[in-house]
Formats: C-alpha cells, structure tokens, sequence
C-alpha cells in the first residue's frame, strides 16, 4: 500500500532538471560529502524526567525516605556504582553501562532555574541562558560543522523542532501512508514553489528524505514495529521510529545528525515506583535505544545518543502520588564512541538543607557542558566555535575530557 | 500604518474568505458584495451548529459514566469504557469538522477555534479529559468568543476538561481538611499555565510565590462527583479541600473561599500584561506571524477600553487596513488547510459527506499532524508558518491534494476553478501552470497545493 519515490526514481527524476524542470537540491543526494562520518542522535524527553526514577541515587541515606512510595528499591534497581544505579525498566542502557557505551550525569540544569515546561523547553532548545531564542543549538552547531545538505539532519517529528530551527538547513520527517505523486507531478509542483522562499526548499528538503526512508522503511518495520502508527501512537511508541532513523542513518548517503522526541514524562499523577506509568515510559524509551543500535549496525561504534530532558522533579512526592516540576534532571550521553561505564556527578545529597529551595535535586553540572562535551569531543566541533556561536556565554560549563573514545 | 507603499489595502471578498474565513466555496466570492459588513455581520453569538445538540454535555458525561468502583478489578470493563470513549472522540471531532465544512459564518468559527487553541486541552493527554474534550470548546469557549473575554477565562477555569487536564480537580490546600488528612496536595500545574498562557505571559513580572498562592486560592475548584449532581452544573467547589486563610497575589490580598479564585482570575483577565499579550497574539493568528504594530496596538487599546470585550476586538480588526494587506502571510494550519480543501472541492455538497470520507479526513488530518482537541502541550498548536511548513509537511500537503483531487469528480476546468476561488490572490504563474496540468485531476491538486492556496 505504501509507495514512495525509489532511489532509481530519484535518480530519474534529478535527470529532469536537466529538462528546464527545477528540482532544487534533488541531485544533492548522491553527490553530498558529508562534513561528518560520525552519528549523533538527539533525544528530547519533553515533560521533565524524573531524574531520581530513572537514575536513582539508592547509596544515598537520604533517598528511600525522602521519596517514600515513588522511592525504586535498592534491591531493584540495577546497579551502576556505590551510589547509583538505573530503573529496572532499563537493562539495555544497564548493557551499555556494562559495555563501556553509557555515560549517565546527575544533578543537571539548563542555565535558567524554571519551572515551566514551555519556557525551559526553549532553554533547552535554543541553548541559551535565557528565553526568546529563534533558532536552536543544535542548528547553530550544524552551521559551525559547514552542514549545507538539509537532507542529511533529520527531526523525526512532524515539523521541525525549535532544537533544529535556523539558517542550516535540517528537515523532519514522519512516515506517511499517502501514495506519492509521479515524478512529473513532483517536478511541477517544484516548478510551481520555485519563487517561493518557504516551499521551494521546503519540497525538495522533503523529497530527499522520503527517498533516502523508502529503503529504511522495511528495516524499521522488522526491527521496531508498525510504521503505520497514527501520531499519537507515535509519540506514545518510540520504538519504530528510532529504528528507522538508525536505519536512514546506517547508509552512506543517510543522515548523520537526527533528533527524537519522547513524550509522556510529566508524571504528576500516579508516577509508579519500579512498576507503574513511569516505568512503563521508561522500558519503551529502553526499547527504543536498543532498536536504534541495532538499525545502526556497525555504525553505532561511531555513534553518540544524548538524551536531555527540561528539568528533573520535585524531590519529595506531591500529594497524588506524583511529583511536580523540580530542578537538577538526569542526562545520558549513550552510543559506541561513548567512554562510559560511569555515573558523573557532583552529588549534592538530597537532606533537606541540600535540596534547591528545600524542594528540589539541587543542580551542580551545567548542562552545556554535556551537550558540549558531545559536540567538541565526537562532531570536532572547534571549542572557540562552541563558545562563541552554539552556546554563547557558557564559559563556565566547559566540556568535560575523557567521555568521548579518541 | 500601511506597509507595501503604493499597494491599496482593499476589503476584498476573496480575503475575507480565505483570511479571515474557512476558504470560499464555488461562486462564493462572485456573490459577496460587502467584505467587511458580512465579517461583521458574523462577531455575535451564534447558534450552535448542526449535530451539536445530539452530543452531551459535561454533567451528561459524569451521570452516564460507570462508576470507579465498578471498573477497579475489572481490565474487560475498563476497556470497553475506554474503547467507548475513543469512539465518542473521533465522533465529536467528526461532527466539530463538519460543522466547519458547511459553515456559513466560517470568520466566527475561525475566533472560536482561535480561542479554543488559546486554551488548549490535549484529549489524548489523559483518558478523563477525552470526554470532555467536545463540550470544553462548545460550553466554555464558543458562547464567548465574541463576549468578555474574563467569562471565557472562568468558563474555561470552571470545565471538567481544564479543572483535569492540568490538575486543578486533584489539588488541595495542605492545611485544607483534605490536605491534613494527607490525600492529596497542593498541584501548581493549572495555576501555573493560567498565568503564563492564558493571561499575562512569561516574564510579565509574576514569581513562583504568585503561582503558589493562586493554586491556594484555586484549591477546591474541582468537578462535581456523579454522586452530587443535580442539575447541569459539573463544577463544585469543595470546601473541604480548599486552603484556609487569605493568599496574596500580584501584591493583591484575597480571603479564602470560592469568590477569591473568580476575583484572582478576573484580576489576571483584567490585567494590561493580558490586553497587550493576546492583543497581539490575536492580530498576529489573522495577519501575519510579526503582526502590523499599528494593529496590535489598536486591537490592546479597544481590548483595554472595553474590558476586554472580544466582539469589539474582532470588530477593530477587521476594520483596521493592515488587516487587509494584500499579501498572504499565514500559513494554513493542517485543519484550515484541509477544510478549505473540502469547501472548495465539495461547496455545499460537503454537508453530505458520508462515514467513509470524514474517517479518511481524520487520517488526512492525523497524517498532516494536527488532530482537533489534541495538541501536543498546553501551549496549544504552533501559529507561525515556520511550524507549519517543514519539509515533510509540504511533501504530505501535495500528496494528499493529489490524493483528495483523485478521489473527487473534477466538472470544472481547474483553472477556472482556481479563479473563482481566489480571484485577485490567484497569480499568472499558478494559473498558467494549473492550466497546463496534463489532466484535471492534477490540475485541480496543483490548486489546492499551491503556494496561494497553502496560505491565506
């Protein structure tokens, strides 16, 4: 039921621009050198991951009692180190931890200390220490990489995250289970957007990805699922969707830089200790990673997955057996060119005296430093590039050495 | 201020149908004499429409639900209710699509979705909300779009589908009797989003003390049990879980009890910050995403010196020239784009439409990524055309209007159609171009994909 333009038809197609018919970008497929052979993956856990859930502090005194029935046991949780361990929902990231390939950070920040889901989202995303960004971090670095092939940084979202917005070009993409138009149909359509700024790239930007998911497609179905899943099933299952990105990013020619978004975080009500809605959430999100390293197949040994989230959550449990929005989050850096095996914190301890205003993990790294960290140590991007263009005034959050394999 | 120079800022019909309405229909433009008077026409309340009264009402919804106990220990009996409830959801945003498709007074449709996505409810976020989705918009938001915009905002407050989706229901004052007895606290989630979406925006200057103590105030506000229901009213206050003592917001002292939350709220849709923010807000959803300065100020200043009567307000904008500027700055949003498709394919035959062709609009609209009733945040769907014009977006835009253009029989010339449609916004070259589609099927998706028709 589902057609979409083969590679051969692309081909084809890009051979008509040769006829008068404009088909910006179409040959750029296969001639594209890429500024990077190395993957990155962005992962956004947009609605505040529990930090102390998925990450939880279990050697530290203070942590049973203070969470109380969210608290996940010792004896559950699987351990990383003296003081921490992961979610038992999660034995892949627990397979990467033990293969080297999962570097997990605790008590981490945006720069800004808020509260909302919106505005920190955009902290997140715009990586700026205050609100009001346009364009998002992740599209200021491709810039600094010289990235000028749209089709080779992909959202898997249905429009274009803050994260990836800005003057380098990037696409999303979604599966559609539409058929497509005939190359002569699309060649018009090209033609008809041609004086327009937004739909002339936006069309050809389009068309690139659809051919490079036609192949990737069926690795994804076998790998994690039913890509034909509306989109709240989409958002709501991770699994499928990372397959397929790891398989787009398998190819050569594929994209090297892809954002995913997982949703479903915002645990206020009812957030369940190692069983329960979040733990749910979680073995999906684990489920996700492990298809996405597998789709990638030997390129994961060139691959870094940083997932982020806008806050972490209150320390204590509210009053419906959830928790609101806090402070310091967890944040994982996973993927074959991680050197990992090791939890990095600066643990602040979670007494009361030690809470953010008696409420919350109390934030101790800068969560640029781990963004950085991935973006000098495996893209190469040039620190002074960093500072001035990606995250302008983080100085004091520098990246940290020794967490990417050389 | 006019922008554009020497342009002529004109009340045209074809604006007044594709920006400020639901798209024309064929031969609509050719009939509408008065623009501005058939917009203005529209900025009063409205009968309901057609199919509206068949669906229930909020305490309709809490009467015929099972009850908790009922379901507890019984997965099959969850299931089915859960299973019922997704049917009456794609149900309602059936008749909700409908409604649009047939509209004769699509300017006042186009406020009421534009106040519904102000107040956004995700239906999908929580399987209690999703019941409530359908009345939300047609109860609290629709009898308001063109009255006070303070009884919006309270109508809104008092729902089943906000009082759930951002927890007000389940929130209780920690010195409350509820509080004390420790079954639930204190939750900020809808103080928090009524302050920095609804009302007065992100750094309009109030703190997190201001969140806390409107949550204390707000405490209480719940949905009535099944239990308690007499009438029509799903709203209660209950003392019970209310915080004691007075609360101090904005630097503004309020005693306990049910009349400080609908004194707070009204002080938070009073309040400049609020008049300035959705002024603007407004002016830029019909113009374009940087809005006139002229107009915003305008639409703040009619918002301020009428209390924020939002009749007015729309009146002021279609009145005001840079509403009218020629040029088509605004991307239709998935459900704009998809209806104005059907009323310029379908005219007044969309009214009969059958089961199949509504199930496989929804999936046009599930596929382009935006489903009524369900967006993403609280924040409501994106309103600028960067969100709306990704590159897989417009690839699936095209597709389906070939798709729909294959599906329908095609009697006119597509050009002629594009035409009638969109008379002076049509340009030659979309024109030459849809005239030299190899057929009238591809023609006709050429029309509903250009770059005119993608706009408004």
């Amino acid at each position: 039921m589902t057609t979409i333009l083969t590679r051969r038809r692309l081909l084809a197609g890009a051979g008509l621009a040769g006829a008068g018919l404009a088909l910006p970008g179409w040959s750029r497929v296969a001639f594209a050198a890429a500024p990077t052979d190395k993957r990155f993956v962005v992962v956004i856990l947009r609605g505040a991951l529990d930090g102390l859930s998925a990450l939880p502090p279990v050697g530290d005194p203070a942590y049973a009692g203070l969470r109380g029935d969210l608290a996940i046991p010792a004896g559950e949780a699987l351990p990383l180190d003296a003081m921490f361990g992961l979610h038992p929902a999660m034995p892949g990231f627990k397979a990467a931890f033990d293969r080297g390939q999962l570097a997990a950070f605790h008590a981490v920040a945006i720069p800004v200390r808020e509260r909302s889901h919106f505005e920190a989202q955009a902290i997140l995303e715009t990586g700026l220490g205050q609100g009001g960004g346009r364009d998002g971090w992740l599209n200021r670095a491709l810039a600094a990489l010289g990235e000028r092939d749209a089709g080779r940084t992909v959202a898997f979202s249905p429009s274009l995250p803050l994260i990836l917005r800005g003057d380098a070009p990037a696409t999303s993409f979604t599966p559609s289970d539409l058929p497509s138009g005939s190359e002569d149909f699309m060649a018009r359509m090209a033609a008809l957007y041609a004086g327009d700024a937004a739909l002339g790239p936006a069309l050809a930007k389009g068309l690139e990805v659809q051919a490079m998911a036609a192949d990737a497609s069926h690795a994804g179905a076998e790998r994690g699922g039913d890509m034909a899943q509306g989109p709240a099933q989409r958002q709501n299952n991770l699994a499928p969707i990372a397959a397929q990105a790891g398989a787009m990013m398998a190819r050569p020619d594929g994209p090297r830089i892809a954002v995913l978004e997982a949703y479903g975080w915002d645990t206020h009500v009812g957030q369940g200790a190692a069983d329960g809605q979040l733990a749910r959430r979680l073995a999906n999100l684990d489920a996700a990673m492990s298809a996405l390293a597998e789709a990638l197949g030997p390129a994961w040994g060139q691959t870094v997955v940083a997932l982020i989230t806008e806050f972490g959550r209150t320390a204590r449990p509210n009053g419906n057996r959830g928790t609101d929005h806090g402070t310091g989050a967890a944040a994982f850096l996973l993927g074959g060119a991680v050197k990992g095996g090791r939890v990095l914190a600066d643990w602040p301890g979670l007494k009361d005296a030690q809470l953010f205003e008696n409420r919350d993990l109390a934030p101790t790294t800068d969560l640029r430093s781990v963004l950085k960290t991935a973006l000098s140590g495996h893209l190469g991007i040039d620190p002074a590039r960093l500072e001035r263009d990606v995250f302008p005034g983080s100085a004091a959050a520098p990246a940290l050495d020794g967490v990417i394999r050389a | 201020m006019i922008k554009g120079g020497t342009q002529v800022m004109q009340a045209t019909p074809e604006l007044a149908l594709h920006r400020f309405g639901l798209g024309a229909r064929p031969g609509e433009r050719a009939r509408l004499g008065d623009p501005a008077g058939w917009l203005a026409g529209q900025i009063a309340r409205q009968r309901d429409p057609d199919g509206y009264d068949a669906l229930p009402r909020a305490a309709d919804i809490i009467r015929a639900a099972p009850d908790r106990g009922e379901l507890r220990g019984d997965a099959m009996a969850r299931r089915d209710f859960a299973a019922e409830i997704r049917d009456g959801a794609r149900k309602a945003v059936a008749v909700r699509m409908r409604a649009a498709f047939v509209s004769d007074t699509p300017f006042h449709e186009r406020l009421v979705w534009f106040w519904s996505n102000h107040f956004s409810i995700n239906a999908g976020s929580k399987l209690r909300v999703a019941p409530f989705a359908f009345d939300y918009e047609r109860s609290a938001i629709r009898p308001h779009v063109t009255g006070r915009f303070a009884d919006m905002l309270l109508a809104s407050a008092r729902h089943p589908a906000m009082l759930l989706f951002l927890d007000n229901a389940t929130s209780a004052g920690p010195n409350s009797r509820a509080g004390r007895r420790r079954e639930q606290g204190l939750n900020e989630n809808y103080a928090r989003e009524v302050m920095e979406l609804h009302t007065l925006g992100a750094g309009s200057g109030y703190t997190q003390a201001d969140i806390v103590e409107l949550a204390k105030i707000l405490t209480g506000w719940t949905v009535r049990p099944k239990e308690y229901l007499d009438g029509d009213d799903a709203f209660v206050f209950a003392p019970n879980r209310h915080e004691p003592g007075a609360k101090t917001v904005l630097g503004r002292t309020y005693d306990e009890g049910e009349q400080a939350g609908i004194d707070a709220l009204t002080a938070l849709a009073r309040h400049p910050a609020t008049a300035k923010r959705l002024a603007r807000k407004l002016a830029a959803h019909f113009t374009a995403d940087t809005p006139d300065d002229g107009l915003a100020a305008r639409l703040e200043g009619v918002w301020r010196d009428t209390d924020g009567d939002l009749g007015a307000v729309a009146k002021a904008l279609v009145a005001h020239q840079a509403a009218w500027a020629p040029a088509l700055a605004k991307a239709r949003d998935p459900i704009q784009f998809v209806t104005a498709a059907v009323r310029a394919v379908a005219g007044e035959r969309a009214s009969g439409l059958d089961d199949a062709a509504q199930l496989r609009l929804l999936g046009a609209l599930r596929l382009l990524g935006q489903v009524p009733f369900m967006a993403p945040t609280p924040q409501g769907w994106p309103d600028d055309t960067a969100a709306w014009f990704g590159p897989d977006q417009v690839v699936e835009r095209v597709e389906w209007a070939l798709a729909l253009a294959g599906r329908v029989p095609v009697q006119a010339d597509p050009a002629a159609m594009a035409a009638d449609l969109l008379g002076s916004l049509l340009s030659a070259e979309t024109h030459t171009a849809i005239a030299r589609a190899p057929s009238p099927q591809e023609g006709l998706a050429m029309l509903i994909a250009s770059p005119e028709f993608m706009r408004r």
